[in-house]
């Protein structure tokens, strides 16, 4: 009798009305949304990954914060310069049963949630990596339980500007953070480590091997100087670009008790990386099939996110043992009795590591590089000189440079010290395939190092012949 | 022969690839038979007038560009000193700011700059960001191009009477709106151009190297044997193929 009452109110009638309206117009939206993703694909103009989300993002930008919040589960944001998408990649493999809303291809602006968010109409969970610029747009209208933040680097300058306003804007987000949301922060990194400072239940996360630093800070690090008094930090392990173990002896700033860590990392070259990863809800061994301490990294966040998200230490140690690549990222595609093995590159953190780890298992004696300078790769290329390129060019016979960029990247490379005569410049990147293809002896594999739009044409170029299938048709 | 350059803050400025540069003009000099002896004079270091054939200044982010201005401004006598003795200078992007008069963010704060080049920097609303070409002629009847990148949102006002480092073909400049770039004192030459710079315009790169052999040697700047440059032609072409398809200015 109470609901008749209420019913009878003419301002609740209102409100019906209202979200009537609301839900068929989403529903309108929605469909004209995915019609052009099918259109797109059907022009074979690609995977059509974003389109929806533009319209629907143009349409009605509300309309992301309505689909966000009719996940049962609610959704978890991971965002950061480097790792992300793996990040993400491993906790959806840890979280393996449940149904998500999860941007796999790495469309991660706004409108690329809003394309997800669309296309998994009956999901559980949202799962998803978000671009560093696009995070406070995207925690507004997402409000997600949990989130991640992993690290920031030197990265695109043209586009994202200086790595101290993304931090600025990091912490606006933190403080605007509801207090029931999971706050998970890399604490190695100082810049990210310290959001969540005046934070309760905060959990930082990070390595604890110092038998892994490196024995000196790499040109490329950036946060160098504590984050409160500007004096430089003495890194007690610095052990990828500036993240590490670090003590500002003016201030006594330093790094946070970590509660989720990696500790007796064992690096295995290329097969991987063992380790013991140590949570509040107990010790795993975990043997992880992706290489590098860059990798070691994104499992430690990923187990602690899949932690925040309900997941027991046996699914995370499952899961991670289990996982394969991410998009792109240290992935390897048989092609005619051959292989491929493509490793993104995109900035100067994240470039040393991935030379790091093909140094220690034996650096490549042929290489394929490839350069653009899209909107997406930065239209600065001038990072390619902060990337520590000499101990891969030192065991490297020939370097085939490509991309847009492939002059600049040769130049770059005999300042590396390779001869001028071992390298070539191929700027068309099918034909620079094929030439280190028929350099790379049969059964033997070609490493390939191409920047984001780069790895999309060598991927593109590899679906048209037939060696992988697309990716908006996996998973 | 020795050339001795000072690095001036390079564990701070740092940003934009500051090392390729250093790296083209070792390399160059080693072409050439003489050799570079890099020595960096950073916070707390002592700036000696005469002890460097070139001076190199880089960029940094806003937060290391504010930690090291107090220590810069006390070396800014030194450094002047150094300039008027004839020491080559090259100042980019943020060693480009802090070497004028001074620097004024959107807040009205201020950081103290050295006074070497005739100009005044003020933060502005939009960042100028893209690649740039630049038309110059540090020799009369040579002129040459620059290719590079800028990004920054400074606008740096040159006295009227000041030099510019050159014209701008495509791309923002200075300020966005005069069609300057850059600024030279003598050997002393600033610019906003990154990218880096020297890698793709090899020909600054011995323009500066000249003047400091000039300076170590007491005699005139002598002229560079040539060398092949295939590549730096090719990356040149390229990046200024990219300014000119830009156009230029807001």
């Amino acid at each position: 009798m109470a609901d008749l009452q209420v019913v009878a109110s003419s301002h609740f009638l209102a409100i019906i009305y209202a979200r009537f309206r609301m839900s068929a117009r989403l529903a309108v939206e929605s469909m004209a949304a995915r019609a052009a993703a099918r259109l797109s694909r059907l022009a074979g103009a690609g995977g059509g990954t974003t389109i929806p989300g533009k319209l629907l993002w143009k349409l009605d930008p509300g309309a992301i914060d309505a689909l966000a919040a009719r996940l049962p589960q609610g959704a978890a944001v991971v965002s950061a310069t480097n790792g992300k998408t793996t990040t993400t990649a491993m906790v959806a493999e840890i979280l393996g049963e449940r149904r998500l809303a999860w941007n796999s291809s790495g469309a991660n602006l706004v409108s690329g949630i809003a394309s997800t968010l669309l296309a998994a109409r009956d999901a559980e969970l949202g799962l998803l990596e978000v671009d560093e610029g696009a995070l406070p747009e995207v925690l507004r209208r997402v409000r997600p339980r949990a989130l991640l933040l992993a690290n920031l680097f030197r990265d695109q300058l043209d586009r994202y500007g200086e790595l101290e306003h993304i931090a600025e804007r990091w912490r606006a987000c933190v403080a605007a953070l509801p207090p029931a949301t999971a706050l998970l922060v890399n604490g190695d990194d100082p810049q990210v480590g310290d959001l969540g400072r005046d934070r309760a239940a905060t959990i930082p996360f990070g390595l604890d091997d110092p038998r892994h630093s490196r024995a000196e800070i790499q040109h490329a690090a950036d946060s160098r100087y504590c984050v409160v008094c500007g004096r430089p930090y003495e890194f007690l392990a610095a052990y990828v670009g500036h993240l590490g173990d670090y003590r500002c002896n003016s201030c006594g700033h330093s790094r946070p008790d970590l509660l989720v860590a990696a500790r007796e990392i064992e690096l295995r070259g290329l097969d991987g990386a063992s380790f013991e990863l140590v949570t509040p809800n107990g010790t795993t061994a975990v043997r992880l099939p992706l290489p590098g301490l860059y990798n070691v990294y994104n499992a430690v966040g990923a187990a602690a996110l899949a932690q925040a998200l309900g997941a027991s230490l046996a699914d995370i140690r499952a899961g991670l043992e289990r996982f394969g690549a991410a998009f792109g990222r240290f992935e390897r595609i048989p092609v005619g009795g051959k292989s491929i093995l493509v490793l993104l590159v995109k900035n100067p953190a994240g470039a040393n590591e991935v030379i790091r780890t093909l140094e220690d298992s034996g650096a490549p004696a042929l290489l394929l590089i490839a350069l653009n300078d899209a909107i997406a790769d930065g239209k600065d290329v001038s990072w390619i000189w902060d990337v520590d390129l000499e101990p891969l060019l030192a065991g490297a016979e020939r370097v085939i440079a490509s991309g847009d960029r492939a002059a600049e990247l040769a130049l770059r490379c005999t300042y590396g010290g390779l001869a001028e005569d071992a390298v070539e410049v191929q700027p068309e990147l099918e034909r620079a395939l094929d030439r280190g293809l028929a350099l790379t002896p049969p059964g033997g594999e070609l490493v390939v190092l191409p920047t984001y739009t780069a790895m999309l044409a060598l991927r593109r170029i590899v679906v048209e012949r037939g060696f992988v299938r697309p990716y908006w048709e996996r998973s | 022969m020795r050339i001795r350059v000072g690095h001036l803050y390079p564990d701070y400025l740092n940003i934009y690839a500051d090392r390729g540069n250093i790296a083209v003009l070792a390399r160059r000099a080693a072409l050439r038979g003489h050799e570079l002896d890099v020595a960096a004079v950073s916070v707390g270091d002592e700036l000696r007038p005469g002890a460097h054939d070139l001076l190199y200044v880089g960029g940094g982010q806003d937060r290391e560009q504010a930690l090291i201005a107090p220590d810069l401004a006390s070396k800014g006598a030194a450094l002047l000193e150094s300039a008027a003795e004839g020491a080559a200078v090259l100042a980019v992007c943020g060693g480009y700011q802090l070497l004028g008069r001074g620097y004024r963010d959107r807040q009205g704060a201020g950081l103290p700059g050295v006074g070497l080049f005739a100009h005044e920097t003020v933060a502005g609303e939009r960042r100028m960001i893209g690649d740039v070409l630049l038309e110059c002629e540090l020799v009369p009847g040579e002129r040459r191009t620059l290719a590079g990148f800028e990004n920054h949102a400074g606008r740096t006002r040159l006295d009227p009477n000041a030099e510019p480092l050159g014209r701008v073909v495509a791309g923002f400049g200075n300020d966005g709106e005069s069609g300057s770039e850059g600024c030279r004192v003598g050997r002393a030459v600033g610019t906003y151009l990154h990218g880096p710079l020297l890698p793709r315009n090899p020909w600054l790169a011995d323009w500066l190297l000249a003047q400091a052999i000039a300076h170590a040697s007491g005699g005139e700047a002598p002229e560079l044997e040539p060398l092949p440059d295939r590549l730096e032609g090719q990356a040149h072409a390229v990046s200024a193929q990219r300014a000119r398809d830009r156009g230029g200015r807001f």
